[in-house]
């Protein structure tokens, strides 16, 4: 520990902390524009400066490490003029457009201007301006208003790992530029936004939308991937106008990828606001809720209970999951799967299919194999994680499948997935650096989950594990990393076929052949049921009309998840509560509630008239449901079956060969004007990577 | 003798008398009051009448959708859409000032740095219905063309104290 004297006050701080965060520690306020936690010191803004003994300048405390028997000072007069210096050289040559401007109101530069800018400026010669750079569908530049900080620089060579942004020229004639004009392909190019002190760099879509003051903010957490990153909705009125990162150390930091970003956009486009029936003309047309009801009723009476199965989608809620769930059971049918793409995880155990290390066990691994997963794609912001490891002490990782950019160096071992049963009979290196590592760590993904030959790449992968001290005391670094938010809280409820039901595939086959004569799906949108064209009786309950609805005889309006009180329980088994920032539209409701009005229909009540007494029951059957927001252990047991695995190619789960792209993986955003413009900007440049 | 005196008063309505010899000076004196609505009294160029949004020399509407009226207006009666248009300029697609609820404060000729919104020398804006008096963009644009000339004079005879 270190002692020094901030303002009079002594205070200890740890080994290699700088002058800023003894300031900080001493509840100081600096003020900064370059400096950032998560980034580099640049020490380029000068803002930061304060006062030292024995120093004949002032020091800029972002970039002085703290040393013992310092004494600083943060309110003379010195550094007072100093930083008044700083400013008026900074708005010399911004302009004063504050009003035009976005950041208006939650700017850096204004804020900071009103406690260190003078009232009239000095400068009477022509002010500079500068050139708006392109920088793709998701930013917007001013860049005469850049006060040169760098930290979008910084964050895109050090935290994207894309090195298209850079700074040319010196002195007055710098200028930040993006090289060649070109968009930043990065999945986490919104971040700079949120970096730029300045209104420089704007958020595109969101341009003189609104203004800060006028919203409203919902901190909640995000369903668009299963990392759960803790996000912030911004709302006026009933719209959702914007999404802004909240920090969370666990899980994203405080990065979110483009796609929660921008996609709610789609929220309110090809929107269910009202419930439809197809007709005798075999058109959806709208109807009533009660009319609804009676149709499905009047189906569902006549049908067996083995001829009635229940899918749910990537997005579902928990609460929702689990009312259905119950609906099923209290129908006699045991034919239930949240697993819209085949995956065979679940069933046996909860390590074996949640991210047991947790995101920020990624802090700690010295190796990782990647199994079928593309994380910058399945998890934009965790890849980040994985470069800042190995950019910090070069973090090794090897990787079975296809070759693609992961922004940092990455051992092929081919596309085979056949090469693990290899690996972990010892016949590659691979086995010996994993056995050598401290806390080695495998991550698969669902690219290698929903394959015929999934059990035994799950068995395969946890032999390895076993061998080669992925588990290894109370260190669990078997990982399933998951794309679809909804699908550990369904693993955790048993959302999956029991007793003999049917899964997924085993249920579009029966919908051809009319052994299934009703099908619930639950904002499954993510099936192909365009070969599908049976007499059986599709029921879909969800928020667009999107590929579920598209087959649907009955259409039930439900909520999106930005627009619910509801449980999400990310990749780590993290259970997370996400609130309702919006209502939604028209005759639409909460699912888990349609679900309730719908088993009076049934003749099948469930037993729970609100949303607290189905959180209660459903906390009092599944218990890990009740362990908010922390990572719950459990003993790890061996997964799959053996078998031979085949040499078929491992495809990604997101990915061109799958016919899914990054930016669009949801109805919400498949429906985003802003996905599809990424798509036109980058996806000539992402497929190519992913490819 | 006091009695006598005030008897004296009372029978000859004394009060009266200089009451009507009052009325009669009046009578002949220039009136104050004027003939509303064929004449009008002067306003100050400070006066806040009705709002106008106003235009460039060449045209352009002033206002930029900084919403800076919109958050300082007490009453909370203006409301104000903002999108890019089609040049990528900052520009409102809806401004909307509820004149019932106003209460001519003046805080958004204010607020306003492009003086684009600000309260007329017109007072004479009265309706028949209350819908009326919900005005759009289309309405105070057009009310900133009508008022241009007024306006400006006023702006520029006030300029000095601002």
């Amino acid at each position: 520990m270190i002692t020094l004297t901030v303002d009079g006050v002594e205070i200890e701080v740890e080994e290699g902390s700088t002058v800023m965060h003894a300031c900080e520690a001493a509840g100081k306020e600096i003020p900064r524009f370059c400096y950032h936690d998560r980034l580099s010191v640049a020490g380029n803004c000068r803002m930061c400066l304060v006062e030292m003994e024995r120093a004949p300048k002032p020091v800029a405390s972002c970039a002085m490490p703290a040393a013992n028997g310092m004494v600083i000072s943060t309110d003379t007069p010195m550094v007072k003029k100093a930083r008044e210096g700083v400013m008026e050289f900074m708005l010399i040559n911004h302009p004063l457009d504050c009003p035009i401007c976005d950041q208006g109101g939650e700017c850096d530069l204004q804020d900071q201007a009103m406690g260190y800018g003078g009232d009239r400026s000095r400068y009477l010669e022509p002010k500079r301006a500068v050139e708006n750079k392109n920088m793709g569908p998701l930013i917007s530049t001013i860049m005469t208003r850049c006060i040169h900080c760098t930290r979008c620089v910084r964050f895109s060579t050090e935290v994207a790992g894309v090195t298209d942004m850079g700074a040319i020229g010196r002195g007055e004639s710098m200028e930040i530029t993006t090289y060649l004009e070109k968009a930043l392909a990065s999945e986490l190019s919104g971040n700079v936004v949120d970096l730029c002190p300045v209104g420089a760099l704007t958020n595109r879509p969101y341009a003189f939308n609104s203004r800060p003051w006028e919203l409203s903010h919902t901190e909640t957490v995000d369903a668009m991937d299963a990392m759960g990153s803790a996000i912030r909705i911004d709302t006026r009125g009933n719209q959702v106008m914007r999404v802004l990162p909240r920090t969370n150390d666990d899980i994203n930091e405080e990065w979110i990828s483009d796609k929660t970003r921008h996609a709610l956009d789609g929220l309110m486009r090809q929107r269910l606001d009202r419930p439809y029936l197809r007709g005798r003309n075999g058109r959806l047309a709208e109807t009533s809720w009660a009319e609804a009801f009676k149709v499905i009723a009047a189906k569902i009476k006549k049908t067996r209970p083995g001829g009635i199965g229940a899918i749910a989608g990537d997005q579902c809620d928990s609460e929702s999951m689990y009312a259905l769930l119950k609906l099923m059971e209290a129908l006699g049918s045991t034919n239930t799967d949240c697993r819209q793409d085949g995956s065979v995880i679940g069933g046996k155990g909860r390590s074996g299919y949640i991210f047991n290390s947790g995101f920020a066990g990624l802090e700690d691994t010295d190796f990782v194999l990647l199994v079928g997963t593309n994380p910058r794609h399945e998890a934009a912001v965790m890849n980040a994680r994985l470069r800042r490891r190995w950019l910090d002490d070069g973090l090794q990782v090897a990787r079975i499948g296809a070759e693609a950019d992961l922004t940092y160096p990455v051992k092929e071992l081919g596309d085979k997935v056949s090469i693990l049963t290899e690996i972990a009979a010892g016949k590659n290196p691979v086995f010996n650096k994993m056995k050598r590592a401290k806390k080695p760590m495998i991550i698969l993904g669902q690219g290698a989950l929903n394959r015929p030959d999934s059990n035994a790449i799950l068995h395969a992968a946890s032999a390895l594990a076993k061998e080669t001290g992925v588990i290894a005391g109370d260190w669990n670094g078997f990982n399933v990393l998951h794309t679809a938010a909804a699908r550990v809280a369904g693993l955790d409820m048993g959302f999956i076929p029991q007793n003999g039901g049917m899964n997924t595939q085993a249920m579009i086959k029966a919908v051809q052949n009319g052994a299934l004569e009703v099908l619930f799906l639950l904002g499954a949108d993510e099936i192909d049921l365009s070969s599908v064209k049976s007499k059986s009786f599709v029921i879909y309950q969800g928020s667009h009309g999107d590929a579920g609805a598209r087959f649907a005889d009955v259409v039930l309006p439900g909520a999106a998840w930005c627009e619910k009180d509801a449980i999400f329980v990310n990749s780590e088994g993290r259970v997370q509560h996400a609130q309702r920032a919006s209502f939604p539209p028209g005759d639409a409701r909460e699912d888990w509630a349609i679900i309730r009005a719908l088993s009076d229909h049934l003749k099948a009540s469930l037993p729970f008239d609100s949303h607290d007494a189905l959180r209660q029951q459903m906390m009092a059957e599944h218990p890990i449901f009740a362990e908010r927001d922390v990572l719950t252990a459990s003993r790890f047991k061996s997964q799959g079956k053996t078998g031979k695995i085949s040499d078929k190619p491992v495809k990604y789960a997101i990915s061109s060969e799958t016919g899914r792209s990054f930016y669009m993986t949801c109805p919400i955003s498949r429906n985003s004007v802003t996905m599809a413009a990424c798509i036109d900007a980058f996806d000539g440049n992402l497929g190519k990577a992913a490819e | 003798m006091n009695a006598v005196w005030n008897a004296a008063r009372s029978f000859l309505l004394l009060e009266v008398v200089r009451g009507m010899a009052l009325t009669l000076k009046y009578f002949f004196k220039p009136k104050v009051t004027i003939n509303y609505p064929y004449e009008k009294g002067s306003l100050s160029p400070r006066f806040r009448g009705e709002h106008a949004l106003r235009r460039y020399p060449n045209g352009e509407e002033r206002c930029i959708a900084c919403k800076l009226c919109e958050a300082i207006c007490p009453a909370q009666a203006i409301t104000i859409e903002a999108e890019p248009r089609d040049d990528g300029s900052r520009r409102t697609t809806r401004y909307d000032i509820d004149m019932t609820k106003c209460i001519y404060c003046g805080f958004c000729q204010e607020a306003c740095p492009v003086d684009a919104i600000v309260e007329g020398p017109n007072f004479e804006f009265a309706t028949e219905t209350r819908e009326e008096l919900y005005y759009d963009k289309d309405k105070l644009l057009a009310n900133g063309d009508r008022w241009e000339v007024e306006i400006a004079r006023n702006l520029a005879a006030d300029s000095r104290y601002r």
